[in-house]
């Protein structure tokens, strides 16, 4: 018997024990107070303008360095350990992205010409190119700052698009296991929401799509996988009950990272869709952003797409449904341009989006390549399914793809994700979807290799067998205990400011 | 290796799992019909990391190499080399969102200490580091004020001045809510307020002004704004910017309810526009702020800890009646605000604050000094930029400068406007110089 492997055969979970630094009755102190400072204002404008005082830490480098060295050992990365949250995709963010990103070429300012923004122009066209060709959309949009930026966007092309037809539509079908943020994009376009119940296998029922879909429909959105990690079976079925409405099908790239290379959203008969350059391309998650969701639609919508689009000068033509203003017409300043679609829905970012996610983007796609791509997502789902088999849980729905969702049964899921923590390992998303009692949506990625897959099962093992005193109490071994959250919600704190006037 | 370079699987392993799983291959793993799958090829060489590197280093280094002095709403600071080491710990970086706060609490205390800088900043007391940028952080105060409004009402009442690409993305945000926007006109680049006073009515929901305006001047009557705002029990939203905040009187002291602005002016450098929306209310607003808040709560040990609060308002409980559809959005950048911001110190910070106002200044009166320009246009204060009116057609000036290696702004037929901070102070000579040359 190993030293990993337990009496009845099974394997010994790992644990982990996080940095915890404790001074008097408290964990590590706001930098507020390590190092409050307040002073006097006395600036270069008149008095009524100016403001009094000004209170904040103002701590040495050496100071501020510790601080914010051991505010990151009290936090849990993708280089920690496995990070198996469903619907996330945490991979491996590689280094070498940072680099480029950091290029002093890609340091510049938005509101330069194109002529003298040439570099930049074309490497936002390579990513157009290269996003369109992946997800079979004939024109794509880095615009969108986040996935829930590109839904919206989407949206905003959807109902650009109907009301360019003269056909004014009110409502929006999304399938009641779809991410949040798919009701909540729908609903900021002006949209009214129709909830599709899920068939008895989760996936969508065709008779129920029937049903929601009429001629108010204005858009179905969809993800697939679903976040079951089932593939829509039916999706050419359901793309044409669809479109016999006179709706658009959205969509939802969250769990593209299941798919690359081998189906792609256009050819499934999607008109709409967002990129989550975060998660599929491997863009760090950065604590919660900034991520990017940029935006493909089918050839006939490029007209609607936010503004202002890249182009490449060379290969513009009467066709392309450019409105072509241009302040500075200079011939032969540069191959790229930026133009003003036609029929454009407008901006949905202040300036071109996150930027620096989408160099970082780049650089990844390009590093993989078609074999690199395709071997993700080839592995993302080999993990998944592994990991799946390894455990005592039960999973309900299949065949799944790049994530599944278990069930904890008679466990609180979110107590088994609260014992995980003790075992090494990130928990999975937790309570949802809601189609599966108690969820555990696990999501291992491409990046894990057979030991940490091997972890992950013992954790989720020995969870499972822990009493439900122990998943209580859990967890032990973080920088903190189980926190309140019910008194974080009934009793806002949410500056130091407001813990003084306690 | 033909595969992913980061999908560390060896044959024998893959073999192995195969074998656990009961499949000979991935490709049965695949639930997709026949005649969805795809067999073409997207076209894309698989390169080693360090022609990717080459690749795009030359492919980015097609931009024109120019010392910038622009601004209008992206502006570029100094950013401490620390800033950079710290944030760039995997620890931070590469995590996400604080769904399990126990083993988040670096991160959360970090958010924790942004909201409370930018407290102390705005006065207010509801902050959050949760939304993309200046112009959707407007675009959120205007669903906000509609949310909160008691009476009925759809006018948002925005400057004249506005950059048309923050007024686009209003436009979009407001739509749905059933909002318009309309302009009130500006004197001077300053609220004209008896014309807003004339304009505002009982439905008007929100008033929108910028301190410093678009055109870099100090607004000299936000109290006016602010009761014109608050006569017709609308919000009076305030764009402004964190370092200025270090100077300027606080906004909670003006009759600001909201404030907006970019955060990330500290804490990124120029990033072609991306930045991080900052975004400070009123106490009584709490429930319908959009996006992440982080409180303080306690944890089993009864010691202080933090996490994720108030998620009810959140598209992932509340769906299509969420204050927000936000979800993944800025947390990084804001982390980085912080450190940049605490790097300088409160004196620090000041002194950053007072040099905006008197390099623009001076700047400016070098500028005037020149044949065939005058500056600033503008008979205000300033901060870190100002218009300057040329005989010569501007976009000639502008290209002429471009030539010689610099760029601003070009905002009128005759005026181009010029941002000056401590990245490109050391050029100002060489700038005013090939300003002279190409002004006359």
């Amino acid at each position: 018997m190993s030293d990993d492997e337990r009496a009845d055969g099974g394997r010994r979970p790992a644990t982990y024990d996080q940095a915890r630094w404790t001074r008097g009755d408290e964990y590590e102190p706001l930098l507020s107070e390590k190092h409050g400072e307040r002073v006097e204002v006395d600036g270069p404008l008149p008095d009524d303008l100016t403001r009094d005082e000004l209170e904040l830490p103002g701590p040495s480098e050496p100071e501020l360095a510790r601080h914010y060295t051991r505010l990151s050992q009290m936090n849990y990365g993708v280089e920690s350990g496995p990070y198996p949250l469903g619907s996330c995709t945490m991979k491996y963010n590689p280094k070498f992205t940072e680099d480029v990103a950091a290029l002093p070429s890609a340091a510049v300012h938005p509101d330069r010409v194109d002529e003298r923004a040439q570099g930049i122009l074309a490497a936002m066209a390579r990513l157009q190119d290269y996003l369109g060709r992946i997800g079979g959309m004939g024109a794509v949009s880095l615009q969108p700052p986040a996935g829930a930026a590109g839904e919206f966007t989407g949206i905003l092309v959807a109902r650009a698009y109907h009301e360019h037809r003269g056909d004014e539509r009110s409502e929006i079908v999304v399938p009641d296991t779809a991410h949040g943020t798919n009701f909540a994009s729908a609903a900021m376009a002006g949209y009214d929401v129709v909830e599709l119940p899920s068939g008895e296998d989760g996936r969508v029922d065709l008779d129920a799509l029937e049903a929601a879909v009429s001629e108010e429909t204005a858009a179905l959105m969809l993800t697939n996988p679903n976040t079951l990690g089932l593939f829509e079976r039916d999706i050419e079925e359901i793309a044409h009950v669809v479109h016999d409405a006179g709706g658009l099908l959205y969509y939802d790239g969250a769990n593209l990272n299941a798919l690359l290379g081998q189906a792609r959203p256009g050819d499934m008969g999607f008109d709409v869709m967002h990129f989550n350059l975060h998660k599929t391309f491997a863009t760090p998650h950065g604590g919660g952003g900034p991520g990017a969701g940029p935006v493909g639609v089918r050839e006939e919508l490029a007209e609607f797409l936010p503004t202002p689009h890249v182009r490449e000068r060379e290969a513009r033509s009467a066709s392309d449904g450019a409105s072509g203003e241009r302040s500075d017409p200079r011939a032969g300043g540069g191959e790229y341009e930026f133009y003003e679609p036609e029929h454009t829905v407008g901006k949905v970012h202040g300036f071109h989006g996150n930027w620096l996610v989408l160099v970082k983007a780049l650089a990844y796609i390009a590093r993989l390549g078609d074999e690199g791509l395709a071997d993700a997502s080839a592995k993302a789902v080999l993990n998944a399914n592994y990991l799946a088999s390894q455990i005592d849980y039960e999973v309900p729905h299949g065949p799944f793809h790049h994530e599944f969702v278990a069930s904890a049964g008679d466990q609180d899921a979110a107590a088994v994700a609260k014992r995980m923590l003790d075992y090494g390992v990130h928990p999975p998303t937790t309570k949802w979807p809601e189609i599966v009692d108690e969820a555990l949506m696990t999501e291992p990625t491409e990046v894990e290799n057979k030991q940490t897959l091997d972890d992950l099962a013992a954790a989720f093992d020995a969870a499972r067998r822990d009493d439900d005193e122990t998943l209580e109490s859990a967890p032990n071994r973080t920088t903190v205990r189980r926190i309140d959250q019910a008194s974080a919600a009934r009793n806002p704190r949410l500056s130091w400011q407001a813990l003084d006037e306690e | 290796m033909s595969g992913s370079p980061f999908a560390p699987h060896t044959d024998e392993e893959t073999a192995a799992m195969l074998d656990a799983v009961g499949v000979d291959s991935e490709a049965d793993l695949f639930d997709v019909p026949e005649s969805v799958r795809f067999d073409g090829e997207f076209g894309i060489e698989l390169r080693d990391e360090r022609e990717v590197v080459a690749e795009l280093r030359q492919l980015l280094g097609r931009t024109d190499d120019l010392t910038e002095f622009m601004g209008r709403g992206h502006y570029e600071h100094y950013v401490p080399s620390v800033v950079d080491n710290l944030s760039l710990r995997q620890e931070f970086l590469t995590s996400y969102t604080q769904y399990q706060p126990e083993i988040a609490q670096g991160f959360l205390q970090a958010l924790f200490e942004y909201q409370s800088l930018f407290v102390e900043l705005t006065g207010l007391e509801i902050v959050n580091a949760s939304i993309y940028d200046a112009a959707t952080a407007l675009g959120e105060a205007a669903t906000l004020a509609a949310r909160v409004r008691q009476v009925d009402g759809d006018r948002i009442l925005v400057p004249d001045l506005l950059r048309e690409e923050r007024r686009s993305v209003l436009d979009n945000y407001v739509d749905g809510a059933g909002l318009t926007v309309e302009e009130y006109p500006t004197e001077d680049a300053n609220a004209d307020v008896a014309a807003l006073a004339d304009l505002a009515d009982d439905d008007t929901v929100m008033v929108y002004a910028e301190n410093p305006t678009v055109r870099g001047t100090i607004e000299e009557d936000l109290d006016g704004v602010a009761a014109v705002a608050d006569e017709h029990g609308a919000l009076f939203t305030l764009g402004t910017d964190p370092v200025a905040l270090a100077l300027l009187e606080r906004p909670a002291d003006v009759g600001a309810d909201v404030v907006v602005g970019d955060a990330a002016t500290l804490g990124l450098p120029a990033s072609y526009g991306m930045g991080l929306g900052l975004f400070a209310t009123r106490e009584e607003f709490l429930r319908q702020v959009p996006g992440r808040l982080v409180g303080a709560s306690e944890d089993d040990a009864g010691k202080r800890a933090y996490t994720l609060t108030l998620q009810t308002r959140e598209q992932h409980i509340r769906k299509e009646r969420a204050t927000s559809n936000i979800c993944t959005n800025q947390a990084w950048v804001g982390l980085r605000t912080a450190m940049h911001a605490f790097s300088l110190g409160p004196d620090g910070l000041v002194e950053l604050a007072t040099e905006c106002v008197e390099r623009a200044e001076d700047l400016a009166a070098r500028l005037d000094d020149l044949t065939g320009v005058s500056a600033p246009v503008h008979d205000h204060h300033h901060f870190r930029e100002f218009v300057a009116h040329t005989d010569q057609p501007a976009r000639a000036v502008a290209d002429d400068l471009a030539e010689r290696g610099f760029g601003v702004h070009v905002v009128g037929d005759h005026e181009v406007q010029v941002c000056v901070t401590e990245v490109n102070a050391d050029e100002t000579d060489a700038f005013v110089d090939a300003f002279e040359e190409v002004a006359r």
